[in-house]
């Protein structure tokens, strides 16, 4: 669609909420979700805030500056902070035109509280706040870097390879298991759960443990909207996923030091998170090979390892499930892998990161800067223990 | 050694001419902007991995003289040694002045707490110290010592290894085959095997 380099930079949605009214951005992203024909009224966040729209939306303007590129902040602020009046200006303008973030990324935005009502964040005070200087913007990625440059050992552990070897990777048909303590197991085919859950665009950071980062716009539907179908069984405390394992189309699978199948595991809570998505898309397309076709996890607020890629069983269980790097390295990779400034990797100190496309490092946010949408699913945890 | 003039062999100017590709191949990419999707890191992986291959090479040289009786290779030692700090040289200053850009706080807990950048700190002061003392005239007051303190370089490629080791991920194999190498060339070193090497060479 856009030429790699020319597309509208924009942000993603969780961090607009305290620069604008929520008036404001409600009635934009309805006005959005309008002519986009979004199909999200399921969602009960979005229902709630309808009703405040109708309000306000006759005192927006609908001119749009079409073409124009715009660059927006996306920071952790304060309410107490001040907004300087061009960036306001500019995020507006960036909201009305909504060059790439969907209704589906400015939901997310709505869902998470306003600012206002916000407590000074529900951090435990053992870990580090990464305040201080605002984080710079936040711009997309570039396409070919996010298709080009992948962890996947099961190809090869060359980054910059996996796209070739993975060039024909079969990844129609296919089926994902979804068994364990479920009420209703079912092996869906790729297609009923792309009929099946609604989907939408996230625009959101990936910080992978290698201390780099992308911004990437990801298309799917959230892990809770399958998880509700399901339905776990009260025992159910951990989501276990699996790679698929084809020595046929993977030729990394002869690298015997590796545990195979690769294998996650979310607790039911962070699986159940509104962030947690199952992405079946990049950039408005199919996901590519390298990039875990035909559907992969994505965990926004943990490093890059967790979002398990090409899964083909997704169990229920009570047991925290063996994940594959931290069976081989459990003093580098814990089971939580949340993104921490302030707990460092034995090799990469993880306090910096570099946004790929940039030179410059940026600091990295605790949570990947989703503090506010996950942090009190660890209120009480010592994060410096469990990594 | 008595001074020369400039009568290089066939062998040293294909020293210098090998070990300046990789140099001629960075700054072509630098100048066509051909760059990976994370030039910095790219750039530190080809600077240290040539770095390393061209210790190696140095450290090589005597063992294929005892192999070979090859003499004319001992003359690369120094050359190869220089190229290799050289390179070692443009991995750190990108470390510290592009990929830390002299932010010191961040260095600090990058270089100074973290086991592969200490060790391939160490690894270069060694070659730091070789390298200013490789001129005839340290060779001339140092003496004795010079020998002495040149053996270091075994320290430096085993340092070099660990540090390669170390920085990889569970799983990569590709610092384990400079380790085979590298134990390859010390086996041939030592004082036994070397002289079971030379007297069967004699016989034959
Ligand atoms: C002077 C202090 C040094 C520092 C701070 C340093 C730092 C680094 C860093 C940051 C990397 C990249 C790690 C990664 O992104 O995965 C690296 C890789 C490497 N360094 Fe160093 N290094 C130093 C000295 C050396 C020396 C003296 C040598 C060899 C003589 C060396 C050889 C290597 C090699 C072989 C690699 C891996 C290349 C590859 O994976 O292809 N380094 N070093």
């Amino acid at each position: 669609m856009e030429k790699p380099g020319e597309h509208t930079k924009t942000v993603f949605g969780p961090r607009f909420t305290s620069s604008i009214s929520k008036e404001e951005f409600v009635t934009l992203i309805l006005e959005k979700a309008h002519t986009q024909k979004q199909k999200s009224q399921s969602k009960a966040c979005w229902l709630k805030v309808i009703p405040k729209v109708r309000n306000t939306k006759s005192t927006q303007s609908k001119t749009g500056h079409k073409g124009k590129i715009m660059k927006i902040k996306s920071v952790p602020v304060k309410s107490s902070e001040i907004t300087p009046k061009e960036t306001y200006l500019s995020r507006r303008d960036f909201l009305k035109q909504m060059g790439i973030v969907t209704a589906g990324a400015a939901l997310l935005a709505a869902c998470g509280a306003p600012a206002d009502d916000m407590p000074a964040s529900p951090v435990d005070p053992n870990l580090p706040t990464a305040e201080a200087a605002p984080a710079p913007p936040d711009e997309l990625t570039d396409h070919e870097a996010v298709i080009n440059y992948n962890n996947y050992y099961e190809f090869t552990t060359d980054k910059e390879r996996v796209a070739t070897l993975a060039e024909d990777f079969i990844s129609s048909p296919w089926t994902v298991e979804v068994s364990g303590m479920v009420n209703n197991p079912k092996t869906y085919g790729v297609e009923d759960l792309l009929a099946n859950f609604t989907q939408e665009e996230r625009i959101y950071r990936m910080r992978c443990v290698e201390a780099w980062s992308m911004v990437i716009p990801w298309n799917g539907f959230t892990l809770a909207s399958l998880l509700k179908e399901v339905e776990p069984t009260s025992d159910a405390k951990y989501v276990r996923f699996e790679t698929l394992a084809d020595p046929d189309q993977m030729p990394g699978l002869k690298n015997g030091l590796y545990p195979w199948p690769y294998q996650e595991g979310l607790r039911l809570d962070e699986a159940y998170n509104d962030l947690t998505l199952l992405a079946t898309g990049l950039y408005g397309e199919a996901l590519p090979g390298q990039n875990g076709a035909p559907i992969r996890l994505v965990v926004p607020w943990k490093y890059g390892f967790k979002s398990i890629k090409s899964i083909v069983k997704i169990e229920l269980t009570d047991e925290q499930p063996a994940t594959m790097w931290e069976t081989i390295a459990p003093n580098e990779y814990g089971f939580y892998a949340n993104v921490n400034p302030g707990v460092d990797h034995p090799r990469w100190s993880q306090a910096s990161e570099r946004r790929i496309g940039e030179l410059k490092r940026r600091p990295t946010l605790m949570f990947n800067g989703y503090a506010e949408e996950v942090a009190h699913l660890y209120e009480g945890m010592d994060l410096t223990k469990s990594y | 050694m008595k001074r020369k003039k400039w009568n290089f062999t066939p062998l040293q100017i294909a020293a210098h001419l090998g070990s300046l590709i990789p140099l001629a191949f960075i700054l072509w990419d630098i100048a066509t902007g051909n760059f990976g999707v994370d030039p910095i890191r790219d750039f530190t992986l080809r600077t240290g991995k040539t770095a390393l291959v061209l210790l190696l090479l140095s450290l090589a040289c005597t063992p294929v003289n005892t192999l070979f009786k090859f003499k004319q290779v001992l003359k690369l030692r120094r050359p190869l040694g220089l190229y290799s700090f050289f390179y070692a040289s443009i991995h750190f200053a990108i470390f510290i002045g592009v990929d830390y850009y002299f932010d010191f706080t961040l260095i600090q807990s990058a270089l100074l707490e973290k086991r592969y950048a200490i060790v391939g700190l160490t690894t270069g002061l060694i070659l730091l110290a070789l390298a200013v003392t490789s001129t005839i005239g340290w060779q001339r007051r140092l003496k004795k010592n010079w020998k002495k303190l040149h053996k270091l370089t075994y320290l430096a490629g085993i340092l070099a290894v660990v540090h390669y080791i170390w920085l990889v991920k569970q799983g990569v194999l590709d610092p384990w085959y400079f380790a085979a190498i590298l134990l390859l060339l010390l086996t041939l070193r030592i004082p036994a095997i070397r002289k079971a090497i030379t007297t069967k060479r004699a016989r034959t």
